[in-house]
C-alpha cells in the first residue's frame, strides 16, 4: 500500500494537520504549512513526469499508478487509485492552489485551526483527485465539503453564517441524490450473477447498467455532482458562499471544489453511463447554457468584486459541464483545459480580492478608483487576472474557450447534419456570446477599481503587497500564463483519457 | 429436565450476577465504602463485558422447549449493548455520587441492571409469552429510574408520562397477541410462522398493527413517539442517555426479530407498507420537530426520534445485510449519542445548563467538551470519516438491495431528510463556534469518569467506520443467520 506514490497525496495532508496540532506559534504553524505544500507540488510534478515518461514509453492501460486494497470485503468496497491524465491535471492544479492559498493566508487569526480545517478540505479533495473506487471517492467528496461551513463561519465576513449553512445544506443536498445514484449504480454493476463492485474502471468495462435503469441514476448523479459545478438552477449557494469567505477559503473552494462537481460529471456519470448522457445530454445542456449566460450577466450588474468573480465562476464552470455534455474529444479536452484554467485563474483573482479587500476595507466598486498607482503589484495580477478570464490569447482561458468552442460546433454540426436537431448549435453560439459579456464585467471592473480618479483619499496611504502577497499572487500567474503558451504539453497530457469507453454509446 | 439449558443463557446469568453483587455490595457494605458503588458497578459490568466477548457466544442453541433461543447474532448484539451500558456507567458516576443521589445511588444502578437483563431476554425470545416477561421488566422499573431526581418536578413529570404510555402500549400489544394466539393457536414464533400459512386475514392485519404499535412505543416510532421529548427532558440526563442508546436498540432488534420470525412470509403481503409509512413519518416528523427545540435534552430526544427511522431501515432489506447494518448503525449510534449526552451531562453537572442558547461560544472556553458535541454532531449527522457515515452508508446499501424503485424512493426520501437533520445538528455547531455572543459557560475541568466516557465514545466515533474490522466482526455473526427462512 505504501509504496504506491497516490497514497501519499492523502498522508502528506494528514501529517501536515497533526502537525498544526502540535505548533507552538503561528511562525511554526507557518512553516508547516509551506513545507507541506511545497512538498505537494513536488510530489505532483514529480507524478506528471512519471506519468510522462510512462506514456512515452508505450503504456496504454487507461489508469495508472492503480492499486487497490480491500476495506469492506462483504460489499467488496475498497480503497482503489489511479490516475490518468485528467486527475494528474487536477492533483497539480489541487497542490498549486493549497500552496498559494497557505501563503495567502499568511496573517489570518487563529491560524492553527484554519490551517487544520483547510488542510482536512484539501485531504478531502486530493483524495477524491486519487480514487476509483464510488465509494472512497463519495468519502472524500463529503471529507471536502464539510469543513467549508467552519471555514466560511468562523473565519468569513459578512452575512457569513447564513451563507455557510446555505452553502453546505445545498451541498450536502446534492450528495443525497449523489449517494443514492452511486448505491443504484452498485446494485447495477455487474451482469446477473457476477460479483457487484464499486470499481469504476471494472464497471465500465462490465457495462452492465440497463438502459433504463441509466435513464433513472444518471440525472441524480449529474445533478448531484451538476450543484458543486454550480449548474443552474443550482448555483445560488455559491455567490454568498464565495463572497463571506475567507480569501485562502475562496480561493480553494472556487479553485478546486468546484472542479469536483466537473470532474465528478466527467469521470462518474457521463463514463459509467454513457447512453443516458447521450439522451438526456439536451436537459442539462439547456441548464448549463443557461447558466453560462446568465451568470456572465448577472456578474455586469454586481458591485461586490468577489460577487462579481463569483458570478463569473458560475459562467466559467458552466462551461466546463456544458462542453463535457458536447460528449466529443475536443469539448472534452477543452472542458479539462477550463477546469484548469478558471480553477488557477479564479484562486488569482479571489487571492488579489482578498489582498484589496485587507487593505482598502471594502470590496465594493463603487468606492474604490485609481488603485494601479497606489498599489501596482496587485493591479497588475488583477488585470492579468481579468485579461486571462475574458480569453486574451497567451493566457489559460483563450486556449480553453477556443478549444470548448471549436468542439461544440464540430458536435452541434455533426448533429445538425444528421438531422437530430440543432439544440447543440443554438446553445453554442448562445453560449459563444457569454465572451462578450465577461469582457463587459471585466473591463468595468478594471477600468473602475484601477484606473479613474482616487474615490477615497485614505487609500493614497495604501503599500502594495507584501513578500508572501507576491509569491502568491506569482505562483499562480506563471501558472496562468503557462497553460496559455503550452497548451500542447496540456492537450497530450489528458488525451489518453478519452477512451473508447467514454464513447461506447455514440459509437465513436 | 436439563439443566445445562442454562449454559445458553449465560449471558443472562452473567448480569444476574453483576446485580446480585452490586445489591450486596449496596446492602451490607460499611457506609463508607458505598461512595465506591459507582466505580464497583463499573468496573465489575466492564469484566463481565469483556468476559461476555470472550465466552458469551454459544453457537445457535434453542434451549426450554424453544422458548429461549441465542445464536451468534443475539449474544453480538448483547454485546453491543454492553458496550453501550459501560459508557453510561461511566458517565453517570459523577452524577451517583452527587449529594441529591447518595442514598439512591444502589437503586439506580440494580434498576439499571434488571432492565438491561429485561432487554436480553427479548432479544432472546422465541415465545411471546417470555418477550412479555422481558418487555415489562425493561419498561418498568425503567419508569423508577426517570423519577431518580425526587427534588425536581420534571423528574416525576417524566416517570408518569413514561409509565402510562408503557403500559398502554403493553396492553395494546398483548391485545394485539391475543388476536395472534386466536388466529395460530400458539405464541411460540416458529409456530406462529408455520400455522397461520400465507393467507392475509383482516383479523391478521389487525393484529400485526397492535403488535407493532406496541413495540414502536417503545422504540418511539412515530405516531407513538409523544412521550418522548417530556420524558428526555425530565429524566436524569443519564437515564436519557440509557433510554435514548440501549433501550432503543434492544427495541429494535426485537422489532426486527417479531416481524422476521414470527411475521415473515406476510412481508410483501401486510407489513412492508406499514413499515414504509413508519419510517418515513418517522424520519420526517422526528427532523422537522427538532429543528425547533430549544433545551438541548429536548433536540435530542427529536433527533433520537428520527435516529430510530434510519434503524427500522435496516429491517427493509430483510436479509442479513440488513441486519448487520442495523446492528452496526446500533453500534455507532451509541456511540455518537453518548458522546453527544457525554457533554450535555458534564455541562449540566457543572453549571446546570441544558439551553442550547447556554453553548454559545463553548468554544472559547471549553475547546474539548465543544469539539467532543461537534464530532457526536457530525457523526449523528453521517459527515466521514466519522462512524456514522459509514453506518447510514451501509444502512441505505442494505436497504436498497432490495431492489424496487419503491425502496428507492423510500431511501430518498431518507436521503433528503439528512439535509434537514444536517441543518439542526449544524445549529449546536454554530452555536458553539461560530455565534459571536459572549460564552455562557465558565471554563471548568469535568470530573475524570466524564472526561473517561467522552475519551472512549470519541475514540469510537472515529476509529468504528475507519477500521473496518467492527463491521466485519458483525456481518460475521450475522452470516447464515437462520432468522429469514419465512420471508415472503
Amino acid at each position: 500500500m505504501f509504496s504506491n506514490i497516490l497514497i501519499y497525496f492523502v498522508i502528506i495532508p494528514l501529517l501536515m494537520l497533526a502537525g498544526f496540532a502540535l505548533c507552538r506559534n503561528d511562525k511554526q504553524i507557518r512553516a508547516v504549512a509551506v513545507i507541506g505544500s511545497t512538498i505537494l507540488i513536488a510530489m505532483s510534478v514529480w507524478l506528471l513526469v512519471d506519468y510522462l515518461a510512462l506514456r512515452q514509453a508505450g503504456e496504454t492501460a487507461e489508469m495508472l499508478f492503480t492499486g487497490s486494497w480491500e476495506w469492506f470485503g462483504p460489499l467488496n468496497i475498497c480503497l482503489a487509485v489511479g490516475v490518468d491524465g485528467v486527475s494528474i491535471a487536477m492533483i497539480l492544479l489541487s497542490s498549486i492552489i493549497v500552496f498559494a492559498g497557505s501563503f495567502a493566508s499568511w496573517k489570518i487569526d487563529d491560524a492553527r485551526h484554519f490551517f487544520m480545517w483547510l488542510l482536512l478540505l484539501s485531504t478531502g479533495v486530493f483524495g477524491f483527485f486519487i480514487s476509483i473506487d464510488l465509494f472512497t471517492m463519495f468519502m472524500f467528496y463529503e471529507v471536502a465539503l464539510i469543513p467549508m461551513y467552519l471555514l466560511i463561519g468562523v473565519w468569513g465576513t459578512g452575512r457569513k453564517e447564513y451563507s455557510a449553512m446555505k452553502l453546505t445544506l445545498m451541498l450536502m443536498g446534492g450528495s443525497a441524490f449523489l449517494m443514492l445514484s452511486l448505491i443504484g449504480i452498485y446494485y447495477h454493476s455487474a451482469p446477473e450473477g457476477g460479483q457487484l463492485t464499486w470499481n469504476i474502471l471494472e464497471i465500465a468495462k462490465n457495462d452492465a447498467i440497463s438502459q433504463g435503469w441509466q435513464y433513472f441514476l444518471f440525472p441524480m448523479c449529474f445533478v448531484g455532482f451538476g450543484v458543486l459545478g454550480a449548474m443552474f438552477p443550482f448555483h445560488t449557494w455559491s455567490p454568498d458562499g464565495h463572497a463571506c469567505a475567507p480569501t485562502a477559503v475562496s480561493m480553494l473552494h472556487a479553485g478546486v471544489l468546484m472542479k469536483l462537481g466537473g470532474y465528478g460529471c466527467f469521470r462518474v456519470a457521463m463514463y459509467l453511463m454513457p447512453q443516458a448522457a447521450n439522451d438526456l445530454a439536451w436537459i442539462f445542456l439547456i441548464l448549463t447554457g443557461i447558466s453560462v449566460v446568465y451568470g456572465a450577466f448577472s456578474a455586469c450588474v454586481q458591485t461586490d468584486l468577489k460577487y462579481i468573480n463569483a458570478y463569473s465562476s458560475v459562467s466559467h464552470c458552466g462551461m466546463v459541464l456544458f462542453a463535457i455534455l458536447m460528449i466529443n474529444t475536443t469539448a472534452m479536452t477543452g472542458a479539462i483545459m477550463q477546469m484548469l484554467s478558471h480553477g488557477l485563474m479564479t484562486a488569482l483573482f479571489f487571492a488579489l480580492i482578498g489582498m484589496i479587500y485587507g487593505r482598502t476595507h471594502t470590496r465594493d466598486i463603487r468606492l474604490m478608483g485609481g488603485l494601479m498607482k497606489i498599489m501596482p503589484f496587485l493591479g497588475v495580477g488583477y488585470v492579468i487576472a481579468g485579461m486571462a478570464s475574458l480569453g486574451l490569447p497567451g493566457l489559460s482561458g483563450f486556449v480553453a474557450e477556443m478549444t470548448i468552442f471549436v468542439g461544440s460546433f464540430e458536435a452541434g454540426m455533426k448533429d445538425f447534419l444528421a438531422g437530430a436537431g440543432s439544440l447543440r448549435l443554438v446553445f453554442t453560439v448562445i453560449a459563444c456570446a457569454s465572451i462578450v459579456i465577461t469582457a463587459v464585467y471585466i473591463l468595468r471592473v478594471v477600468g473602475k477599481l484601477l484606473f479613474g480618479p482616487v474615490q477615497d483619499e485614505h487609500h493614497l496611504q495604501l503599500t502594495d503587497a507584501t513578500w508572501w502577497e507576491r509569491l502568491s499572487v506569482i505562483t499562480l500567474v506563471v501558472s496562468v500564463a503557462a497553460i496559455g503558451c503550452f497548451p500542447n504539453f496540456f492537450e497530450s497530457l489528458i488525451k489518453f483519457t478519452f477512451s473508447p469507453e467514454l464513447f461506447r454509446a455514440i459509437g465513436l | 429436565m436439563d439443566y445445562s439449558q442454562f449454559l445458553a443463557m449465560r449471558q443472562e446469568i452473567g448480569v444476574l450476577l453483576v446485580f446480585l453483587l452490586v445489591f450486596l455490595y449496596d446492602t451490607f457494605m460499611p457506609k463508607k465504602a458505598l461512595n465506591a458503588t459507582a466505580g464497583f458497578t463499573a468496573i465489575l459490568f466492564s469484566i463481565f463485558t469483556v468476559a461476555s466477548f470472550v465466552w458469551g457466544n454459544v453457537g445457535t442453541v434453542d434451549a426450554f422447549a424453544g422458548m429461549y433461543s441465542t445464536s451468534p447474532v443475539c449474544s453480538m448484539i448483547k454485546n453491543i449493548l454492553n458496550v453501550g451500558v459501560v459508557i453510561v456507567l461511566i458517565q453517570s458516576v459523577r452524577w451517583t455520587n452527587g449529594d441529591m443521589m447518595v442514598v439512591r445511588r444502589g437503586e439506580f444502578y440494580e434498576l439499571l441492571l434488571v432492565t438491561l437483563f429485561g432487554m436480553y431476554l427479548m432479544i432472546s425470545a422465541r415465545h411471546f409469552l417470555l418477550f412479555v416477561i422481558g418487555l415489562e421488566s425493561a419498561s418498568l422499573p425503567l419508569a423508577a429510574m426517570v423519577a431518580m431526581d425526587k427534588n425536581r418536578y420534571e423528574s416525576h413529570e417524566a416517570a408518569i408520562k413514561y409509565i402510562l404510555t408503557a403500559v398502554f402500549s403493553s396492553a395494546i400489544f398483548m391485545m394485539g397477541l391475543s388476536f395472534v394466539y386466536g388466529l395460530a393457536g400458539s405464541l411460540y414464533f416458529e409456530d406462529i410462522a408455520l400455522q397461520l400459512g400465507s393467507q392475509v386475514d383482516t383479523l391478521l392485519v389487525v393484529a400485526l398493527a397492535f403488535v407493532i404499535a406496541g413495540v414502536g412505543f417503545k422504540l418511539s416510532l412515530v405516531p407513538f413517539h409523544l412521550w418522548t421529548a417530556d420524558v428526555y427532558q425530565g429524566a436524569p440526563t443519564s437515564v436519557t442517555s440509557y433510554l435514548s442508546v440501549i433501550s432503543k436498540g434492544a427495541a429494535a432488534f426485537a422489532f426486527l426479530v417479531i416481524l422476521v420470525q414470527a411475521f415473515g412470509q406476510f412481508y410483501s403481503a401486510a407489513w412492508e407498507w406499514m413499515l414504509y409509512a413508519l419510517i418515513i413519518l418517522t424520519i420526517t416528523v422526528g427532523n422537522l420537530f427538532a429543528i425547533r427545540q430549544k433545551n438541548m435534552k429536548r433536540f435530542l430526544a427529536f433527533s433520537s426520534i428520527s435516529q430510530a427511522g434510519y434503524i427500522m431501515l435496516g429491517v427493509v432489506g430483510c436479509n442479513e445485510m440488513g441486519l448487520a447494518a442495523m446492528m452496526y448503525y446500533i453500534l455507532v449510534y451509541i456511540f455518537s449519542n453518548l458522546a453527544a449526552f457525554g457533554v450535555i451531562g458534564a455541562i449540566e453537572n457543572q453549571t446546570g445548563k441544558v439551553d442550547m442558547t447556554d453553548y454559545n461560544g463553548l468554544s472559547k472556553t471549553n475547546p474539548w467538551l465543544a469539539c467532543a458535541m461537534m464530532l457526536a454532531m457530525f457523526s449523528l449527522a453521517g459527515i466521514p470519516p466519522f462512524a456514522g457515515f459509514f453506518s447510514k452508508f451501509f444502512i441505505f446499501t442494505s436497504a436498497i438491495n432490495q431492489g424496487s424503485i419503491a425502496i428507492y424512493v423510500l431511501v430518498l426520501i431518507a436521503l433528503i431528510n439528512t439535509i434537514a437533520s444536517l441543518y439542526y445538528y449544524l445549529l449546536v455547531v454554530k452555536a458553539m463556534y461560530i455565534s459571536p455572543e459572549e460564552p455562557q459557560i465558565a471554563t471548568f475541568r469535568s470530573a475524570l469518569s466524564e472526561r473517561l466516557g467522552l475519551w472512549i465514545c470519541v475514540g469510537g466515533v472515529i476509529a468504528l467506520g475507519i477500521v473496518s474490522f467492527f463491521y466485519d466482526a458483525i456481518l460475521e455473526a450475522t452470516a447464515n443467520s437462520p432468522m429469514f427462512a419465512f420471508i415472503g
